[in-house]
């Protein structure tokens, strides 16, 4: 089940430059754990001891997936999952 | 260095003031590091001493400037009480390392300070700042 994970410029030193990589997962945790496996240290990234780390923003097609399921979020064939890291500052 | 025109400058100067006291933020995209298209963002967190872009909103803008080969050249904010200068949560949370961080501080009514910075793996250079007419 190949899902297309669309990679900001700052993980790409994880994906050897790649701005969209192939995952597989039921799941957006499994999809995270896959990534994992093909990209050591991005999960790292991705998600914390809570879940999804508050500043990094993941969506399923065009919905973010903090409205969905979050890491529970089921995932289907043809997906596209997008990270971006939250513009944020004080 | 960064280089920009003062229409852009007056833009974001303008969106600064009428945000005030909170703090506005927003993107200016362009190609080849040349800023060019201005593009205010809402805070979704309406604060005086925070911004984040609201999710959904950072996601059409990000995914527009992709289908037209643009980049985020400049990604601005004011700060409202304080001077221009990135704050330790600016630091942590910065990641688009190819992009030229402006800092706009509106607490002084008739003074505008603009100024440019990089910030990349938590460090701060401040950058020169060449207005073009």
């Amino acid at each position: 089940m190949a899902i297309e994970v669309r990679i900001p410029t700052i993980l790409r030193n994880y994906t050897d430059g790649a701005k969209a990589v192939d995952a597989e997962g039921a799941t957006l945790d499994d999809l995270i754990t896959n990534l994992e496996s093909r990209h050591p240290g991005i999960k790292d990234r991705l998600v914390d001891e809570s879940g999804l780390r508050r500043f990094v923003n993941v969506y399923l097609n065009d919905e973010d997936v903090r409205f969905l399921g979050g890491l529970g979020t089921p995932l289907s064939d043809g997906d596209t999952v997008t990270v971006l890291p939250a513009v944020a500052g004080g | 260095m960064l280089t920009i025109s003062q229409e852009l400058v007056d833009k974001i100067v303008a969106h600064a003031r009428a945000d005030h006291p909170d703090e506005a933020c927003g993107v200016i995209a362009g190609r080849n590091g040349v800023p060019e298209r201005f593009i205010p963002m809402e805070n979704a967190e309406r604060s005086p001493t925070f911004y984040r872009f609201d999710s959904m909103e950072q996601f059409r803008v990000w995914r527009e400037m992709d289908d037209r080969d643009e980049e985020p050249v400049v990604i601005y904010h004011s700060h409202t009480a304080t001077e221009a200068y990135p704050s330790r949560t600016d630091v942590s949370y910065a990641s688009e390392p190819n992009a030229h961080y402006v800092l706009v501080s509106t607490r002084d009514e008739d003074q505008v300070e603009f100024r440019s910075y990089r910030i990349l793996d938590g460090e701060i250079s401040e950058e020169e700042v060449r207005f073009i007419p």
